[in-house]
C-alpha cells in the first residue's frame, strides 16, 4: 500500500510516454513515491500532482475526459502542489487555437501558435517551427526557480504557447521570433512550457524544488 | 536565443556502439549507456541511438538500452532503425525515447509519417533522409542503409516530409558519411531552406570547423556527429566552445 500524503501522482491519460517524467521525479524525490496513474482516487490521495502532456491538444482533452480524469485534475489544481508540463500547462487555460478546442479554464487566457510572419531573425534566417531545443528562460521571482540562474536554458519542443489574461500569472518568459510566456504560477500551481525532465541539471533542480515546495 | 544543438550519434548493434565508414566496416566503440552518460556530462544537447541491427530477433535489445538510458540521462533521446509501423514508434516511446526516427518505411509508405505524427505528435517524429549526389545540385534519396536508389529528389522529399507532419529531418550525406571531409553543405542548405521544420546535419564531420560550417553555411538547426566524439578526439564541450568562438549560440 502507498502512504497517502507521501506520493507524487503523475497523471496518465494515455498521451505518450511518461517514463521520462517519472524517472526524473524519482531521481529527486527523496523518500517520496512517484506513481504514474489514471486512477482519480490515487490522484486525490497524492500529496502533489504532476500534469504532463504531449501531442495535440484536442487529443489530450478528449483522452482526459474519456478516462474520467477532468474532475480529479481540477480538484488537485485547487489545493495540492501542482506542476503542469508542456501541453499540461496549455490545458490549464481557457481555449487553444490548436484544433480550436476549449480547455480546462483554470486560468484565463488562450493558447496561440507561433505567428508565421514573425518566424525569422533580423538577418532574414527562418526560424523553424516547432520551436525545438534549448532556449533561455527569464525568471520572475518564484520558489521553483531556487538554485537556478536567471537565463538558464531549458529544453523546449512545441508550436503553441500560452497567453495569460492576467500578467501576474507569468513566472517565466522566453523569446523565439516573439516574446512568449513559458512559465506561469498562482498559489499552489506552477506550470511550464518546456520539459524539465529533459533539461539536464537545471531541469532536475526545478523538479526537486517542486517536490520540496510548500506553497 | 535558441541554441544550435550538438547531437552525438551512437550506432548500436547487439548492445554495443559501433562506427563504420560509408555504412560498412564496423569497429567497436563501447557500451551505449556509458557513452550516453559521458556525453550528457559533457553537455550534449540530445543523444541519438541508431539501431543498425539487421536481424529482428536482436531488435528488442535496443528497448532495454533505451529503458536504462532514460533512467540515467535526462536530456532528449532519439531512437531510429527498423521502425516500420506506428506500433514500433509507440514501443520505442514507451521505453523512454523522446523522438523516433524513421527512414526506409517512410519512403515506402509516406502515410506512416502522417499516421505516426497524428497519433503521437509531430514533436516525436523524425524522418531520416539518406541522400547521395547524382548531379551538381541534385541529390537522390537512398534506402536500406544506403544500398537502394529510390530515384526520388531529396529536396522534394524533404518538403513532403514537412507537409506530412514530421517534426524534424535528420539529413545524412552518404557521400560524406564516415569520410571526415565535412558535411555536404550545399545539400544541407538546400534542404534547410526548403522546409519549415528543424534540420539536423549529419555525415562527414572530421573536425570542429565542420560542425560550425554546418550551422553557418549549411543553416542546420542541429549538427550530429559520431566518431569525433566516440574515439576521444574532441569532447562535446570543446565542440561547443569552438562554435561559441565562431559566434554561434550554444548551450554551455
Amino acid at each position: 500500500m502507498t502512504v497517502a500524503g507521501q506520493t507524487i501522482a503523475v497523471i496518465d491519460y494515455g498521451m505518450g510516454n511518461l517514463r521520462s517524467v517519472s524517472k526524473a521525479l524519482e531521481h529527486v524525490a527523496g523518500g517520496k513515491q512517484v506513481i504514474v496513474t489514471a486512477d482519480p482516487a490515487v490522484v486525490a490521495a497524492a500529496e502533489r500532482v504532476v500534469f504532463p502532456g504531449q501531442g495535440a491538444m484536442p487529443d489530450c482533452m478528449r483522452e482526459l475526459d474519456a478516462r474520467g480524469l477532468r474532475t480529479a485534475v481540477l480538484a488537485a489544481a485547487k489545493d495540492k502542489p501542482f506542476l503542469g508540463i508542456c501541453v499540461g500547462e496549455q490545458m490549464l487555460f481557457e481555449h487553444s487555437d490548436e484544433g480550436n478546442v476549449p480547455a480546462l479554464g483554470v486560468f484565463g487566457g488562450n493558447v496561440k501558435r507561433f505567428p508565421d510572419e514573425k518566424m525569422h531573425l533580423p538577418t532574414g534566417e527562418r526560424l523553424k517551427v516547432p520551436h525545438m531545443g534549448w532556449n533561455e528562460v527569464r525568471q520572475k521571482p518564484h520558489a521553483l526557480w531556487s538554485g537556478i540562474a536567471d537565463g538558464s536554458r531549458f529544453y523546449f519542443v512545441h508550436s503553441y504557447f500560452v497567453e495569460p489574461a492576467d500578467p501576474a500569472l507569468v513566472t517565466g518568459t522566453c523569446e523565439y521570433g516573439v516574446p512568449f510566456t513559458c512559465a506561469v504560477g498562482r498559489d499552489n500551481i506552477f506550470a511550464v512550457q518546456f520539459h524539465p525532465e529533459k533539461s539536464a541539471r537545471d531541469g532536475l533542480q526545478l523538479l526537486k524544488n517542486f517536490v520540496e515546495w510548500q506553497p | 536565443m535558441l541554441a544550435k544543438r550538438i547531437i552525438p550519434c551512437l550506432d548500436v548493434t547487439a548492445g554495443r556502439v559501433v562506427k563504420g565508414t560509408n555504412f560498412v566496416g564496423l569497429r567497436d566503440a563501447g557500451d551505449p549507456i556509458e557513452i550516453a552518460r559521458r556525453y550528457n556530462e559533457q553537455g550534449a544537447d540530445e543523444v541519438t541511438f541508431l539501431d543498425i541491427t539487421a536481424s529482428s530477433d536482436q531488435r528488442d535489445i535496443i528497448l532495454h538500452i533505451i529503458e536504462a538510458c532514460a533512467e540515467q540521462v535526462f536530456i532528449p533521446l532519439t531512437v531510429g532503425g527498423g521502425v516500420r509501423k506506428v506500433e514500433d514508434v509507440r514501443r520505442l516511446l514507451n521505453a523512454g525515447a523522446d523522438k523516433v526516427s524513421m527512414n526506409t518505411a517512410a519512403v515506402q509508405n509516406p502515410d506512416l509519417i502522417f499516421d505516426a505524427s497524428s497519433k503521437v505528435g509531430s514533436q516525436c517524429i523524425v524522418v531520416a533522409i539518406d541522400a547521395k549526389q547524382v548531379a551538381p545540385g541534385q541529390w537522390h534519396v537512398f534506402t536500406h542503409g544506403g544500398r537502394n536508389d529510390t530515384g526520388m529528389d531529396a529536396i522534394e522529399w524533404a518538403k513532403k516530409i514537412d507537409a506530412l507532419g514530421a517534426g524534424e529531418i535528420l539529413l545524412t550525406s552518404m557521400d560524406r558519411d564516415g569520410t571526415k571531409n565535412g558535411f555536404d553543405l550545399a545539400l544541407t542548405r538546400a534542404v534547410s531552406d526548403a522546409v519549415k521544420i528543424p534540420v539536423i546535419a549529419s555525415g562527414g564531420v572530421g573536425n570542429l570547423q565542420h560542425l560550425a560550417d554546418g550551422v553557418t553555411e549549411g543553416r542546420a538547426d542541429a549538427v550530429l556527429a559520431a566518431s569525433i566524439f566516440h574515439f576521444g578526439e574532441y569532447t562535446v564541450r570543446q565542440a561547443k566552445e569552438y562554435m561559441a568562438s565562431r559566434g554561434i549560440e550554444v548551450r554551455l
